[in-house]
């Protein structure tokens, strides 16, 4: 029994010590450079690299976990993890739900790709990323918007031809631009620069992430990550 | 959700993948920690179907014999269940359902420990609760994290497929010859007595088409899983068949979903058939004895 109300005890006390520092990073894991699964099936790129970061220098220990793109502002305000770093755009219409760190990128260029020049985005049909910045633009042109769950799927469209061009973030398009029949047709600036989203409750989570992000911007890291992972833009 | 851990290359010779060629290269790829996952995801849809099955058979039968029951408002309970449940679209009930349990099970847990606490749980969008009210705790390690996503799946898998489940069940003890329930009064058992030892054992033969129906659809709901957070065996096909970049993985290649869904096609097909299988032994063993055409048929080849 006294063994018991001890471990029980000490439960307690673990528990209420470990609390403040363990946080839950949520990210999609489908997005190269920003985030992507390697060979290993581990959360690798850009953001796993500057999340990594950022929680050594707010002192937290921090675990990486995926989620459906379409689920992940929910999934935050329910709980199920307390960060979101997943290559999203700072917007207006995301504000009302959560709350953003500054921008870890520059508001970047997003760019049209199709298999050939002449392509007029205006009218043509067009594939995005549902739920982001560049499918709001799309249906805000006079294109045709074909909406995807997944980057993937956008790029696998316009291979097939089912539709004449994708939009995305150009530093995602890139490496797909340098590797297969895909070019660049245009590109468009959307966006305030990327960062990190929070529950609008969870003010002080935020302080310490956004903190971070100044160091990091501050001393020329930051820099040095965007270089590495080849991102446009820098502070 | 998962946790992202390293796993082991298992063949040494797998160390630079792009000198690699044929087999020996496809022996790499096919050994990579993202392909463990995809294995593994099939072990946990195959986890699922082992332990959903039953657990809808038992909230179907619950759910029959409250509709049974002679009591007017107990009987409501079991139809009302099975008539909500039937007519609430699957992908509704998952995302709803799964949301609000799981808020519903950390809003009496806050209650429980953290009386003190006087900011709202509701703020605009947010659901706080204290933190050791949360489920699962936020330092508990990524596998409880896991768990529970896995547990709360087979409860909502369990509730869905239970109501259809009850009205099959319902159905089939009423289908058992009033004349069997008449015999056993006539020989003194009780009402519990007649259930029990005559009414269950037939009824089964009555159930098994709605069953074994149910069971199919069940085999063929799981990508459902993923919209609970876990990542079943279309989701890892969808990843891995995607198109992937020199400069992300030591094993680019095209769109190769097509071969990644095909082997799912082959996967859910044979699931089919060795079910197919065992479902017409069950029918064969259960029609032993019976007063039906199937029993009828058993007895005369006899």
């Amino acid at each position: 029994m006294k063994s018991l109300i001890l471990t029980t005890a000490a439960l307690a006390l673990t528990a209420g010590m470990g609390m403040a520092d363990t946080v839950r990073l949520g990210t999609e894991g489908a997005y190269p450079p920003y985030n992507f699964l390697n060979d290993n099936g581990e959360v690798d790129g850009f953001e796993r690299e500057l999340g990594d970061e950022l929680c050594k220098r707010a002192e937290l220990t921090c675990e990486w976990v995926t989620n459906d793109w379409d689920s992940i502002i929910p999934n935050l305000t329910s709980g199920n993890y307390d960060a979101i770093i997943a290559g999203m755009s700072i917007t207006a219409e995301r504000e009302e739900l959560v709350d953003f760190t500054q921008g870890y990128t520059q508001p970047s260029p997003s760019a049209y790709a199709g298999m050939s020049e002449g392509v007029d985005v205006k009218t043509a049909v067009v594939a995005a990323q549902a739920s982001t910045i560049q499918s709001a633009h799309v249906a805000s042109t006079g294109a045709t918007l074909v909406e995807f769950a997944t980057p993937d799927e956008t790029v696998a469209a316009v291979q097939s031809g089912e539709v004449d061009a994708v939009l995305s973030d150009k530093d995602f398009l890139i490496p797909i631009v340098a590797e297969t029949e895909l070019m660049f047709l245009e590109e468009v600036r959307l966006g305030g620069g990327i960062g990190m989203a929070f529950r609008e409750s969870d003010d002080e989570l935020r302080g310490k992430f956004d903190a971070a992000i100044a160091s990091m911007k501050e001393d020329g890291s930051l820099n040095d990550m965007l270089d590495k992972w080849e991102i446009e833009g820098k502070f | 959700m998962r946790l992202h851990g390293k796993r082991p290359i298992i063949f040494s010779y797998c160390s630079d993948p792009s000198l690699l060629e044929g087999l020996k290269w496809l022996s790499c790829y096919l050994t990579t920690g993202k392909h463990m996952g995809f294995y593994v995801s099939f072990g946990t849809v195959l986890l699922l179907l082992a332990i959903t099955a039953p657990a809808a058979l038992a909230f179907g039968f619950g759910a029959a014999m409250l509709s049974r029951a002679r009591l007017a408002p107990v009987s409501w309970i079991g139809k009302g269940y099975i008539a909500a449940v039937r007519g609430v679209p699957d992908i509704a009930f998952f995302l709803f359902f799964v949301i609000a349990l799981d808020q519903g099970i950390e809003w009496l847990l806050h209650q429980a420990r953290c009386p003190d606490w006087s900011d709202p749980i509701r703020q605009g969008n947010d659901f706080v609760v204290c933190d050791i009210a949360k489920m699962p705790l936020g330092t508990s390690p990524q596998w409880i994290h896991e768990t529970y996503g896995f547990a709360l799946a087979v409860l909502t898998f369990a509730i869905v497929f239970g109501a259809f489940a009850g009205n099959v069940l319902y159905g089939a003890m009423s289908s058992v010859p009033r004349a069997q329930i008449e015999t056993a009064e006539a020989y003194g058992m009780t009402r519990r007595q007649a259930f029990w030892r005559i009414l269950v054992p037939q009824m089964w033969v009555y159930a098994l088409p709605g069953l074994s129906n149910l069971w199919m659809v069940l085999i063929k709901a799981t990508p459902l899983l993923f919209l609970l957070g876990v990542e079943d065996i279309v989701y890892w096909a969808r990843e891995l068949g995607g198109s992937k970049m020199a400069r992300f993985t030591d094993y680019p290649h095209g769109d190769w979903r097509m071969w990644y869904f095909l082997v799912l096609l082959v996967f859910y097909l044979a699931f089919t058939r060795v079910s197919e299988v065992v479902l017409a032994r069950i029918t064969l063993k259960l029609s032993h004895g019976q007063a039906t055409v199937g029993g009828e048929a058993q007895r005369k080849a006899a």
